[in-house]
């Protein structure tokens, strides 16, 4: 490794957490292992002594009843037993009476009581000369006999060896343990914000349709991978309508575009250039760039509601009321091409909207169904009246109503939790199954002939209006006829909007 | 009437200002927002119409502090910028009408003349009067001749919005804002059946008809001359 990848190697974040999780870890464990084997060894040491005080009291007790045969008797049979403890008993001039303890450093008979160091001796019996080490308590008895009773130490010695070996084999596990997460960190986990930053480095380079990597762990990894998808996802499905608009610029736009220019040049070429033909051809310009620029506002109205901007305004809006509205607005041309147009509202159908967009959506649905309704009830007309069968069809008509889904709930909570449905029903030609879901598209006409006047947008604003309330639409069969419905979600928020903006 | 036109298309203002000329008002025009601004401060004008994009100071802060110094013109602003939205930030500002470009050239005279006959609000009308045509406000109550003419709620509001503008041209869009407070584009045109009931109801059997299209604009309540 070069200094300069080891200077990387430290900078990442796997060997930050790996050291610090050795410098904590290892602190904690010398800690406890300290604690632990000073606590034992106190421990062991109270209890050597004790064993050994409780045994003075035995033998002193007794050299008093059975006097020295008795005390000599009692040593020297538990002299004998496996694991035994020391004994010495010595008379007032330091001579040997019984026991087994066979070496001894001279100046340990003459202290009293209980040893506070441990003391080197050799057991008696023993063929070779080896040194262990014990602790003692010395004790005089009467009549100058001294008595010595002593455990050996070796038990704490092994004791503290153990810990000492556990303290350096855990040393090397925790390095060893840390070393482990240093690696798993930095090839899992790392791996994983590499390969993040990858698909990243390339939707930056342009790979728009490219997602972050997600597995099956469901982490916080997967779980920002998934949100920054998701946002992905929102900011392609925007560039794609982008996209789409500029194609439909392209295709829409242009096409009227080359008429304009067309009878702009052909008027200026031609010879008998007289002043009423050039107003003529000045008024078609004029007629046809207005036309020219209500698409333009259409597409980037459709354009702005689809990229959902949270600046488009919403308050509580009674759709009943917008219908209503809109109805009694459209209600006189109706009248004058010979429909019928009907509707009937349910109180109090509260959503969040824009009063705008929505009544643009409306009317454009009821533009929509008057106008195919009015033509298809002609053309059905005109045929009879060749046929001769002498059955005039019915008028057209168009009805608009704004109802709440299913039955009211028992409870008069002021939160209505049923949807809110809208529809459009005509009694025209109807869209047939496989149209439905293309007509909703920006410059979809049905009509191929075109004749029909429309820009093709009308139902994509709808579309764009619905999406942007959370609503759907349903496209359906009047038998004859279409069948249109808009079904708004239940807001909650409607009913507190409509209070506070009451209340203003 | 005097207007200060803040635009800073040069060739677009110079149309505006050869049209207003034409129908008879005197212009004066600034290119960027602080010569505007100084302009508006220093004379008095009619009317103003403020591009909301200009260079150097935007159109709606001229506005703003014209109205903070106590100035009451009225301010018809122009935008390329033309959602719901921005109209309400634009009127916010203290603009009285706006109007999105491009737009045609009839429909900003008929708006800034309506705007500049509208300067005295604390002046309210409770009858208005066009020849023989009343229509009293308070007991919402419509005569030709005497004689008592029955409206639906909404042909009221129609007529009450052209009597108050009377003289004035309308044009479909300034209906359809004022009278069903819609800004939207409407496919069909909705107004003229609408202005076509009302005509059938305040001027069918009586003479002179009152209520005239004005070719290319809009529509006009007047006496004819």
């Amino acid at each position: 490794m070069s200094l300069g990848s080891i200077n990387k190697t430290m900078r990442t974040t796997a060997f930050k957490l790996s050291a610090i999780y050795l410098i904590i870890f290892s602190i904690f464990a010398i800690f406890l292992i300290v604690y632990i084997s000073l606590n034992t060894q106190l421990l062991m040491t109270r209890q050597l002594n004790s064993t050994i005080e409780a045994e003075v009291r035995g033998l002193v007790e007794q050299y008093r009843s059975g006097g020295m045969p008795g005390l000599v008797k009692v040593i020297e049979e538990r002299s004998r037993r496996p694991g035994a403890s020391l004994y010495l008993v010595t008379d007032s001039r330091g001579h040997y009476v019984a026991g087994n303890v066979a070496a001894l450093p001279k100046w340990v008979l003459d202290e009293r009581g209980a040893l506070e160091q441990s003391v080197p001796y050799q057991r008696l019996g023993e063929p070779e000369r080896k040194e262990y080490n014990a602790v003692v308590s010395v004790y005089e008895m009467f009549g100058g006999y001294r008595l010595l009773v002593g455990r050996d130490v070796g038990e704490r010695e092994i004791f503290r060896k153990v810990v000492e070996q556990a303290f350096i084999v855990s040393a090397i596990l925790m390095i060893v343990l840390a070393l482990l997460s240093w690696m798993f960190v930095s090839r899992k986990v790392l791996k994983r914000i590499d390969a993040i930053a990858e698909a990243s480095g390339n939707i930056m380079r342009g790979q728009l349709d490219e997602r972050l990597p997600v597995t099956q762990a469901g982490d916080e990894f997967d779980r920002l991978s998934e949100n920054l998808n998701t946002m992905l996802s929102r900011i392609e499905m925007l560039m794609k309508g982008l996209k789409e608009v500029s194609d439909n610029i392209a295709h829409d736009l242009k096409t009227p575009l080359t008429r304009l220019r067309n009878r702009v040049e052909v008027t200026l070429a031609s010879e008998s250039g007289d002043s009423e033909s050039y107003r003529e051809a000045l008024e078609q310009t004029l007629e046809e760039s207005d036309t020219l620029i209500r698409t333009f506002d259409a597409l980037l109205r459709i354009a702005r509601v689809e990229a959902k901007s949270t600046q488009i305004e919403k308050c509580a809006l009674d759709i009943g009321a917008i219908a209503s509205d809109m109805s009694e607005l459209y209600e006189p041309v109706a009248e004058d091409e010979g429909a019928v147009l009907t509707w009937e509202a349910e109180a109090e159908c509260l959503i969040r909207g824009n009063r705008e967009l929505v009544s643009q959506a409306v009317a454009n649905l009821i533009d929509n169904a008057l106008k195919y309704a009015v033509r298809h009830v002609a053309e059905q007309r005109e045929k009879s009246a060749k046929d001769g069968s002498g059955t005039l069809p019915d008028v057209a008509r168009i009805h608009i109503s704004v109802k709440r889904k299913g039955e009211k709930p028992e409870n008069g909570d002021a939160n209505d939790p049923r949807p809110i449905i809208l529809t459009i029903a005509d009694n025209g030609q109807g869209i047939a199954k496989e149209d439905r879901a293309r007509v909703l598209q920006r410059f979809v006409r049905l009509d191929k002939s075109r004749s029909q006047p429309g820009s093709g947008l009308g139902l994509s604003l709808v579309n764009a209006v619905a999406s942007l309330h959370e609503a759907h639409i349903e496209l359906g069969d009047n038998e004859p006829g279409l069948v249109f419905s808009i079904h708004f979600p239940p807001d909650e928020r409607a009913v507190a909007d409509k209070v506070a903006q009451e209340s203003d | 009437m005097r207007i200060l036109i803040i635009e800073d298309d040069i060739e677009a203002a110079a149309y505006l200002a050869k049209g207003l000329k034409e129908a008879g008002h005197h212009c004066e025009h600034a290119a960027d927002g602080d010569q505007g601004y100084d302009m508006a401060a220093k004379s008095g004008y009619d009317v103003m119409i403020i591009d909301r994009m200009l260079p150097k100071r935007d159109g709606l802060s001229i506005i703003e502090q014209r109205r903070a110094e106590g100035d009451e013109t009225p301010v018809l602003i122009l935008s390329a910028l033309g959602e719901v939205d921005d109209r309400v930030t634009g009127l916010r500002a203290g603009g009285d009408d706006y109007l999105t470009k491009p737009y045609a050239f009839t429909e900003l005279l008929a708006r800034i003349e309506v705007m500049a006959r509208r300067r005295n609000p604390g002046e309210v009308e409770t009858t208005y009067r066009v020849a023989d045509l009343e229509l009293d406000r308070l007991s919402h109550t419509v005569k030709r001749a005497g004689e008592s003419i029955l409206l639906q709620p909404r042909e009221f509001r129609l007529l009450e919005y052209l009597m108050k503008n009377a003289g004035q041209v309308v044009t479909r869009t300034m209906l359809l804002e004022n009278v069903w407070d819609y800004h939207f584009d409407p496919q069909t045109n909705v107004i003229d059946v609408h202005i076509s009931r009302l005509r059938a109801k305040i001027d069918k059997g009586f003479d002179p008809a009152l209520l005239q299209t004005v070719r290319g604009s809009g529509y006009s309540l007047r006496e004819p001359d």
